[in-house]
């Protein structure tokens, strides 16, 4: 099977220059179009791991980053997100290209996917189980995410997106790169120094934001499904001493159905889905401050049950 | 672009064919779809068809999620009904629910999958006050504040300014008749309201009757300047006329109530572009009946030119270097419909230079 990694980087330009590159995705496929140099960067650095789908292929996702024609092209440059054509986004300065691919990836996933239930959450496995990580921006949850995935062993599932599969209640796996904003950077960079990190890229909506290279064997487990075994809200706290407060089945339902993206779209299947997920699932409340104590914990969380 | 049939017509016009197609054909097809605004109506016409369960898997997800979304909107559509319905009982009219709204409470197979933003009813003209008053109670409010935009539906067009409901964000459009004021054609909209027609035994709710049903979609597709949803809408003529057309007291009925509605040359266009793009039959005496309704021959070679164009998917793969000309001229024809030559130039001067621009604010 052809990865990213084996076209040569004038291929791979050319591609996404031309008539796209055809990225596997987890479940999905996704035609990327682009001519702009810091996209290529990104996409030769962080997604050479990741299959090649034939180009005459079924596509779900049409993606296309260009430069505006009009004066924007020199004056402050921006980038555009065209989505099959239509432009949905307002446009962004041109350094912010490759994360408004990944910011534009997610959206296609979460508005359109319906045949999942799909939180707002960082989810990884361990032993054929999975931990669920929901948690609001800032909390540090992609932090831990990347430090429990590039130092704790675990698998990444996905550090953005849990798909939950509606015919089963399997999760589904989209592994791509972590995602990490501010302080973040400098801690993982620190805590896991062998891992392949972007240009961070400073003054976005979020402020300065880089992305992790997802480890190989994720991605190629991307076909692995796995069974939903803790769902852990975790806070970062400077200071705290490590608490794992076990959670009512009542309050993680609503602490879920809060991070979801489309529960209420989903309806009564939604309603049932999240239902048997929390029954199946061990809800946690999690505070930390030191990483090395939290991987600990989720070592003693694996081995147990 | 390309001037050659479009995957999506193609697979309207005979969908049990679209099981030959392979993947890369699938790709663009729902691509067109998801662009004309009919991914989910396309999943169900397949499924009508019995060759859903034989595309392929990754085309078949597709068009499963885009149902999902179409059953949660026929959900939120049928509720926002029963709320309208509620919020008009003491007023004792019948309130005729108008397209998307009404497809949808009488199910009708123009109602599976179809996405809309607005409820549209017909009211008497004399009782508008007292829709919008009892609306308002309800918590309906009011939208284009601007005193301009307020005359513009009041005095000219057909319709109050669409009302937003406070809470539920949902929209109401209410009509007293089908077309504006200020046009030229003036369908009689007592006619319309004594021959509506119950939805499910529910005295309370009426549609049109099915000849009006028609009419009312064609004259809507073919007076309008827009076109963004312009296949979705000759798709919904198409399913309309199958349906109804298994009667064949609804043919027999259907020109002469055109005339009675001075909606002949709307019809007209309606079952020549249903049958030259979807391939639906009619049969000859209707077409017959209706011919000396057509426009002159060089008119009618300017309209096929322009509506061949503009009822194709919006999409980069569909259409051809004069689509956006043929879209732009049926933009100036959709508002030339609407209001006298004067009063147009004076209209739209008006909204180019005196009305304030607000953000995201629909242009009457």
């Amino acid at each position: 099977m052809l990865t990213v990694g084996q076209l040569s980087r004038g291929e791979l330009d050319r591609q996404l220059a031309g008539p796209g590159l055809r990225l596997g995705t987890g479940r999905f496929t996704t035609c990327l179009r682009s001519a702009i140099p810091s996209v290529a960067d990104g996409i030769h650095l962080l997604y050479a791991d990741y299959p090649l789908r034939p180009a005459d292929g079924f596509a779900d996702f049409h993606l296309q980053l260009t430069r505006p024609r009009n004066l924007r092209r020199w004056l402050g440059p921006q980038v555009t997100l065209l989505y099959d054509g239509r432009s949905l986004f307002k446009p962004l300065p041109l350094d912010q290209a490759f994360p408004m691919f990944e910011w534009g990836l997610n959206w296609c996933v979460s508005s359109r996917a319906n045949r999942y239930l799909i939180v707002h959450a960082a989810v990884i496995e361990k032993g054929g189980r999975a931990a669920i990580l929901p948690a609001p921006p800032g909390s540090g949850k992609s932090t831990l995410c990347a430090a429990l995935v590039g130092r704790g062993g675990w698998r990444l599932l996905s550090d953005e997106l849990t798909l939950l599969r509606l015919d089963d209640g399997q999760i589904v796996p989209l592994p791509r790169p972590i995602s990490l904003k501010n302080g973040a950077i400098d801690v993982i960079r620190d805590y896991v120094p062998d891992s392949v990190m972007s240009r961070p890229v400073t003054d976005t909506v979020k402020g300065t934001v880089a992305h992790v290279k997802a480890p190989a064997a994720s991605v190629a487990q991307a076909a692995d499904t796995a069974d939903p075994a803790w769902v852990v809200f975790p806070r970062y706290e400077a200071g705290a001493a490590l608490q794992a407060v076990p959670l009512a089945r009542a309050e993680t339902f609503m602490q879920l159905a809060g991070n979801c993206f489309n529960y209420s779209l989903l309806g009564a299947e939604g309603f049932t889905a999240l239902g048997d997920l929390v029954e199946q699932s061990a809800g946690l409340r999690f505070t930390y401050s030191v990483l090395d104590e939290a991987l600990a914990y989720f070592d003693v969380l694996a081995a147990s049950r | 672009m390309s001037t050659s049939t479009p995957l999506l017509l193609q697979a309207l016009r005979a969908p049990a064919a679209s099981v030959m197609l392979g993947e890369t054909a699938w790709d663009l097809l729902l691509r067109q779809a998801a662009a004309a605004n009919l991914l989910a109506t396309l999943g169900y016409i397949l499924e009508e068809h019995g060759v859903l369960a034989h595309i392929p898997a990754p085309a078949r997800e597709q068009l499963a999620w885009a149902q999902v979304l179409a059953r949660r909107h026929r959900q939120a559509v049928r509720w926002e009904i029963r709320l309208v319905r509620q919020a008009l009982r003491e007023l004792g009219l019948p309130a005729i629910l108008l397209k998307g709204a009404a497809y949808c409470a009488a199910s009708l197979p123009s109602a599976q999958g179809r996405l809309f933003s607005d409820i549209d009813i017909l009211v008497p003209e004399e009782r508008l006050a007292e829709v919008e008053a009892a609306l308002m109670l309800a918590g309906w409010a009011g939208t284009h504040h601007d005193a301009y935009d307020q005359r513009y539906y009041r005095e000219w067009m057909h319709e109050l300014p669409p009302m937003q409901h406070t809470r539920r964000e949902s929209m109401i459009d209410v009509h007293h008749a089908i077309l504006p004021r200020t046009a030229a054609a003036r369908p009689d909209s007592a006619l319309l309201r004594a021959a509506a027609v119950p939805v499910a035994d529910d005295p309370a709710l009426r549609m049109l009757a099915p000849v009006d049903m028609v009419l009312h979609s064609a004259v809507h597709l073919f007076s309008d300047g827009e076109f963004n949803n312009g296949l979705r809408d000759l798709v919904d003529l198409q399913r309309l006329l199958a349906h109804f057309g298994t009667d064949a007291r609804f043919w027999a009925r259907l020109v002469p109530r055109a005339h009675e509605l001075e909606l002949a040359r709307p019809l007209f266009y309606a079952l020549r572009y249903t049958a030259m793009l979807l391939g639906t039959a009619v049969p000859a005496p209707v077409v017959t009946a209706i011919a000396p309704s057509a426009p002159p021959p060089w008119q009618l070679r300017l309209m096929d030119a322009l509506f061949r164009r503009a009822l194709l998917p919006r999409h980069d793969s569909c259409g051809d270097r004069f689509s956006a000309t043929a879209h732009g001229l049926l933009y100036l024809r959709g508002n030339w419909l609407r209001m006298p030559p004067l009063l147009l130039a004076r209209h739209l001067f008006h909204k180019a230079f005196l009305s304030p621009r607000k953000a995201g604010q629909e242009a009457a």
